[in-house]
C-alpha cells in the first residue's frame, strides 16, 4: 500500500529527529576493537622493532612501548569520547584544551553531570549515591562502587552494569552541528531564490549544481519520473550529512562520527524502513513470486529475495563505516611512521605519504556520500516500480 | 594474529583488487571507443567499485 506524502513526511522527521537517540553514546565495543587489531596487522610490515605483542610490562622496549602508545592513540581517536578534547599538552600529555560535555545517564533514575567529573577516564564520577566510571578499553559508562573498580569475567569482558548512556558526545556534538550547517546553508539558499528571483546568492549557490545533479542524475533515473519528489528531501539529506561528516572527520578536530557503527546502523535502518513502508505491492509481489522463473525456483528464491532486504541495507551500513575506519586507520598509522622513523629521509617521505592519502581520503568522502544516496535511491527505485506485464517477460526482469 | 586469518585477509584483498581492476580496464576500453559516454561510464565504474569494495570490507570484517 502507498503511503502518502504527508505521512511519510512525519514519519521520516520522527525518524530523523530521534537520529541522535538511536546513535546512543556507547560505540559497540566488539566490532571497534576487533578492526583495528586486524588493520593494523595488514600494515606490520614497516619497521616497528617490537617482536610479538606480549604484554608483559616488565620486558618491554622503549620501542614496544612507544608502539602500544601509538595504537592506543590510534584506537583513542576511533573511538567517542564523553568530553571534546581538540589535543593535549604538557610534558607527559596532563594538559587537555577543550571543553567537557554533558553526561546524560538513566540508571533507575536520570543522572545529568559534567564530563568533568571523569577527569578525562581517570576519576569516578558520583552522582545521587551512584558512582560511574569510564572504562578505558571501550569508552563506555559503568556503574562502579566508590574505588571504580570493574569486575571482569574470565574471558575479560567487564561485567559491571552499564546504566543507559544518553549523554551528548563528542559525535552526537558533531552531529547537531552538522545538522545546524545544513539547515542553515540550506535555508539561506532557498531564501534566496525568493529574494533574487529565481537566482542563487550567497554561500549556498555552491550546493546548487549539486542539489540538481543529485535530482536529474540519481533520483530521476532510478526513481522515475512519478515518485521521485517524495524521497528527494531524504536523499539530499542523507547526501550532505554523510559528505559534511565526512569532511569534519578529516579536520584537525579529531572527530571519527560515520567511523561509528552506531550511526551507520542508524543512516542504513532509516533507509531500510523507508523502502519497506513506502513499497508498493508489486515489491512484495517480487520477492514473495519472483515473475519470470520456473515454480520451483520461486520458492528457493522467496527466501533469498527476503534476506536480500535485509542485506542490501546492512551493506550500506558496512560500506560507509568500513571505508571511514580504514581510512582513519590508515591515515594515523601514517603520521605515526613519522615519528617511528625518526629520520631526516623517512619521516618527510611519510608526511608526504600521509599528505597524498589525505587527498584520495577526500575523495573517498565524496564518494561514499554519493554511493549510499546513489544506492538508497536504486533500493527505492525497485520499492515503487511500476509493474510490467507478465506476457513481456521472457527476460526476466529485475 | 593466527596465520589463517593473515592468510584469508590477503585473499580478500586479492579478490577485490582484480574485480576493480578488471572494472576500471573495461571502463578504459569503453572510454575510448566512444569518448562522448564518458560521464556515465565514468559513474558506472564508481557505483561497480564501491559495491565490489563493500564486499571486500565486509569480508575483512567477517575474517576477524
Amino acid at each position: 500500500m502507498v503511503i502518502s506524502r504527508k505521512p511519510l513526511h512525519l514519519i521520516l522527521a520522527a525518524f530523523v529527529a530521534s537520529l541522535p537517540l538511536l546513535s546512543l553514546a556507547s560505540t559497540s565495543n566488539d566490532t571497534v576493537a576487533a578492526a583495528p587489531p586486524a588493520f593494523e596487522s595488514v600494515k606490520h610490515v614497516e619497521p616497528m622493532k617490537g617482536e610479538g605483542h606480549e604484554v608483559e610490562n616488565a620486558n618491554l622496549t622503549e620501542e614496544q612501548k612507544a608502539d602500544l602508545e601509538r595504537k592506543a592513540h590510534i584506537k583513542h581517536h576511533l573511538m567517542d569520547s564523553h568530553d571534546f578534547t581538540f589535543f593535549t599538552y604538557g610534558k607527559e600529555g596532563e594538559k587537555y584544551f577543550g571543553f567537557s560535555l554533558p553526561v546524560i545517564l538513566y540508571d533507575n533514575g536520570l543522572h545529568l553531570f559534567s564530563s568533568s567529573k571523569f577527569e578525562h577516564g581517570e576519576g569516578v564520577a558520583e552522582s545521587n549515591g551512584s558512582y560511574y566510571k569510564i572504562n578505558h578499553h571501550n569508552g563506555l559508562v559503568y556503574r562502579t562502587d566508590a574505588e571504580g573498580t570493574f569486575l571482569e569475567d574470565d574471558k575479560g569482558h567487564v561485567t559491571n552494569v552499564k546504566p543507559l548512556d544518553l549523554s551528548i558526545t563528542k559525535s552526537l556534538f558533531m552531529i547537531i552541528l552538522v545538522g545546524l550547517l545544513m539547515f542553515f546553508l540550506f535555508r539561506g539558499l532557498g531564501k534566496s531564490y525568493k529574494q533574487n528571483g529565481s537566482i542563487a546568492k550567497g554561500a549556498g549557490r555552491f550546493f546548487e549544481p549539486i542539489v540538481l545533479y543529485i535530482r536529474d542524475d540519481i533520483a530521476i533515473p532510478n526513481i522515475g519520473e512519478k515518485h521521485y519528489k517524495k524521497y528527494m528531501s531524504f536523499l539530499l539529506t542523507i547526501f550532505f550529512f554523510i559528505w559534511f561528516l565526512n569532511m569534519f572527520g578529516l579536520t584537525p578536530l579529531g572527530v571519527n562520527i560515520t567511523g561509528n557503527l552506531a550511526i551507520t546502523a542508524s543512516l542504513a535502518l532509516i533507509t531500510y524502513l523507508i523502502t519497506t513502508f513506502t513499497a508498493k505491492k508489486d515489491y512484495w509481489g517480487h520477492i514473495f513470486w519472483m515473475p519470470g522463473v520456473p515454480v520451483p525456483m520461486k520458492f528457493i528464491l522467496a527466501p533469498i529475495e527476503l534476506l536480500g532486504t535485509i542485506i542490501k541495507p546492512f551493506s550500506l551500513m558496512i560500506r560507509l563505516y568500513a571505508n571511514m575506519v580504514a581510512g582513519h586507520i590508515v591515515l594515523m598509522s601514517l603520521i605515526a611512521l613519522m615519528y617511528t622513523f625518526n629520520s631526516p629521509i623517512g619521516s618527510p617521505l611519510s608526511f608526504f605519504l600521509a599528505f597524498v592519502l589525505s587527498l584520495l581520503e577526500i575523495l573517498v568522502a565524496l564518494l561514499q556520500a554519493y554511493i549510499f544516496t546513489m544506492l538508497a535511491a536504486l533500493y527505492f527505485g525497485a520499492a515503487v516500480e511500476e509493474h510490467h506485464h507478465d506476457e513481456h517477460h521472457e527476460v526476466a526482469h529485475h | 594474529m593466527e596465520i589463517p586469518k593473515i592468510v584469508g585477509a590477503g585473499l580478500v584483498v586479492i579478490g577485490a583488487g582484480i574485480g576493480i581492476g578488471r572494472i576500471g580496464g573495461s571502463a578504459m576500453d569503453a572510454i575510448a571507443r566512444q569518448p562522448e559516454a564518458t560521464g556515465k561510464i565514468q559513474t558506472a565504474m564508481l557505483i561497480a567499485a564501491a559495491l565490489i569494495e563493500g564486499i571486500g570490507f565486509a569480508a575483512l570484517f567477517a575474517v576477524n
